[in-house]
């Protein structure tokens, strides 16, 4: 009877599992695979923009068919020939790695004094800083527009005051990209760095500091290796998008400001080289699988450690 | 005493980065001035003009029908996928599961993007389904990658709430389903309301994704915004803005007094019950 029960309840979970997991492999995993097989395809002028894999030969003469795998590398030899290929991956990385470093650096002391603050006010000081990921990002990169550009708010400010007299832009340069994703993801860096450093036991300090220890070499040698998994954590979630962003290069950034997210957009939307775009994006995937990996296993800990 | 000054300075520069372009994206759409930084005087006409944009109405109307419906199916899909996670223990793919739900909330939107399309584009000429792409597309794109949000937040609930309620029932002989329905439900309520805000508010700021699986006739509100800003500022995006941004707070207000009500209300209840058993 309990047997019987438990197979049902086994039956009853696998079809429960079954929903989304499949819709996962659907609109997930296969499309992967699709932007794989694409990437490996030749373009044509046709619709859709590309060639098929595999086709169906037909020899007259000899009455066979024959089933033709057409498979070539050029998409890929072309991505690491260009250097505007190179440079944009590079660039890339260069972009994500210091938002994340600006993020982590503004997000650090902001998440420390957070968890230091009375309990009762925690809280309500976290939601201040979660409230801005809630409004849109679109309108967060278009409010830094107006405050960077030639005769914005900072322009304004600086000929005020006199300290310019000319008109200064900081808009269309890397410094606004580097300004604008480091105030899109920031929230991104506090809520990991937050969790991690509430749940540190504040004695642990204090036993430091009778031992005699200075404050800071406290900080450095207690708190920062305990807030590790914290740091990586929200590193990686603002280091992985970062990397592939496109929105905020596109309005704030100048036209040599590449990025490869601007890239793909642009073989897409405006070349309509679909394989192209298909190669770009499996080689961002192959660049990100390690850090994505390394998330998933820190995400993974982090649920095992609530346990 | 001087660390706790850093601190404290620190902190007040972290609020005043956040806040102090949306407060100057606010002050600028009461500009009477067509150049938004130039100011001209206290008007509210922008907000008229709004009014009668149809273009952008119409957008508007499209984007909350999208995300209405992907926040719904995303909150039941990801809730089932929450509860799998949390509670089924170790079942046969696992790893690849826990992969696919993780994996979407880091990945670059152009990847997502371009992979759907491709998708939708083969899926149409194996089984000619979707026929062309627009509010369907949209919607099941915003559903695969809201989803992964809604799952880790019911599955850290799940995690961080003890099992014994649900084995208590279990015991006293109620079907895992009727379990799940009577206790677990309620319990993981207010998680779910966070869970479906989150997919609502995500899918009505997708850009990427939506201008990759969208087609003609289904242009979304950010992809309005996007379009017009990218030719450049106007006190009429300013306009509308402030009108997001003052919906969406309200919004996370009202909502976080209700769940802190309902936590309230629960601890409250529980300690009656410990007390009168």
């Amino acid at each position: 009877m309990i047997n019987r029960l438990r197979r049902i309840g086994l039956w009853g979970r696998g079809a429960v599992l079954a929903v989304p997991y499949l819709w996962l492999l659907l609109f997930f995993l296969v499309p992967f695979l699709i932007v794989f097989g694409i990437s490996l395809s030749e373009s044509v002028i046709a619709q859709p923009p590309y060639a098929p894999l595999v086709e169906w030969l037909v020899d007259e003469d000899a009455g066979t068919t024959k089933l033709q795998l057409l498979l070539n590398l050029s998409n890929y030899l072309r991505l690491g020939g260009d250097d505007l290929y190179v440079l944009a991956y590079l660039n890339s990385v260069k972009i994500a790695l210091v938002t994340t470093i600006c993020c982590l650096l503004i997000g650090y002391p902001m998440a420390y004094a957070i968890a230091r603050a009375e309990p009762a006010k925690r809280g309500p000081l976290m939601m201040l800083v979660v409230l801005p990921f809630w409004t849109s990002f679109l309108i967060r990169i278009y409010a830094w527009i107006g405050i960077l550009k030639a005769n914005g708010v900072i322009d304004n400010l600086l000929q005020w005051s006199g300290l310019t007299t000319a008109p200064f832009e900081l808009l269309y340069s890397d410094w606004a990209v580097y300004i604008g994703m480091t105030y899109c993801y920031l929230p991104f860096m506090v809520l990991p760095l937050y969790a991690t450093l509430e749940k540190m036991d504040p004695t642990l300090l204090e036993a430091a500091a009778d031992l005699g220890c200075r404050p800071w070499k406290a900080f450095l040698t207690v708190t920062l290796p305990l807030s590790l998994p914290g740091i990586i954590a929200g590193s990686l979630l603002v280091f992985i998008p970062s990397v592939g962003e496109f929105v905020t290069p596109e309005l704030l950034g100048g036209p040599d400001t590449l990025m490869i997210g601007r890239v793909l957009w642009n073989e897409f939307f405006a070349n309509r080289d679909w394989p192209v775009a298909s190669a770009v994006a499996i080689a961002l995937l192959l660049f990100l699988v390690v850090p994505i990996m390394i998330f998933q296993h820190v995400q993974g800990r982090q649920a095992e450690a609530e346990r | 005493m001087k660390r706790m000054g850093f601190l404290s300075w620190a902190l007040w520069f972290g609020y005043a980065f956040l806040y102090v372009p949306i407060a100057l994206l606010i002050l600028y759409s009461f500009n009477e001035s067509r150049l938004v930084t130039v100011w001209g005087g206290f008007s509210t006409k922008w907000y008229a003009e709004l009014l009668h944009n149809d273009q952008l109405l119409s957008a508007a109307w499209l984007s909350l029908e999208v995300a209405a419906m992907s926040a719904t199916v995303a909150v039941v899909l990801g809730t089932v996928a929450g509860l799998a996670l949390a509670r089924f223990g170790r079942f046969r793919g696992r790893t690849l599961f826990g992969g696919m739900i993780t994996a979407p909330l880091v990945m670059p939107d152009v990847i997502t993007g371009l992979s759907l399309l491709l998708l939708f584009v083969a899926l149409e000429q194996l089984i000619g389904w979707p026929d062309g792409r627009g509010v369907t597309t949209i919607t099941i794109a915003h559903t695969t990658f809201t989803m992964a949000y809604v799952a880790v937040i019911i599955q850290s609930r799940l995690v961080s709430l003890d099992e014994s309620l649900e084995e208590a029932a279990m015991d006293l002989g109620a079907r895992p389903a009727k379990v799940f329905f009577v206790i677990t439900l309620p319990i993981i309520a207010p998680a779910i309301v966070s869970g479906w805000l989150l997919a609502f508010t995500l899918s009505l700021d997708d850009v990427v994704v939506a201008s990759f699986v969208s087609g003609p006739g289904s242009t979304t509100l950010p992809m309005v915004i996007f379009s017009s800003v990218k030719f450049g500022i106007s006190p009429q995006i300013n306009a509308l803005a402030t009108l997001m941004v003052t919906v969406v707070s309200v919004g996370i207000f009202i909502a976080s007094l209700i769940i802190n009500r309902q936590e309230r209300q629960k601890q409250r209840d529980e300690q009656m019950a410990v007390q009168g058993g």
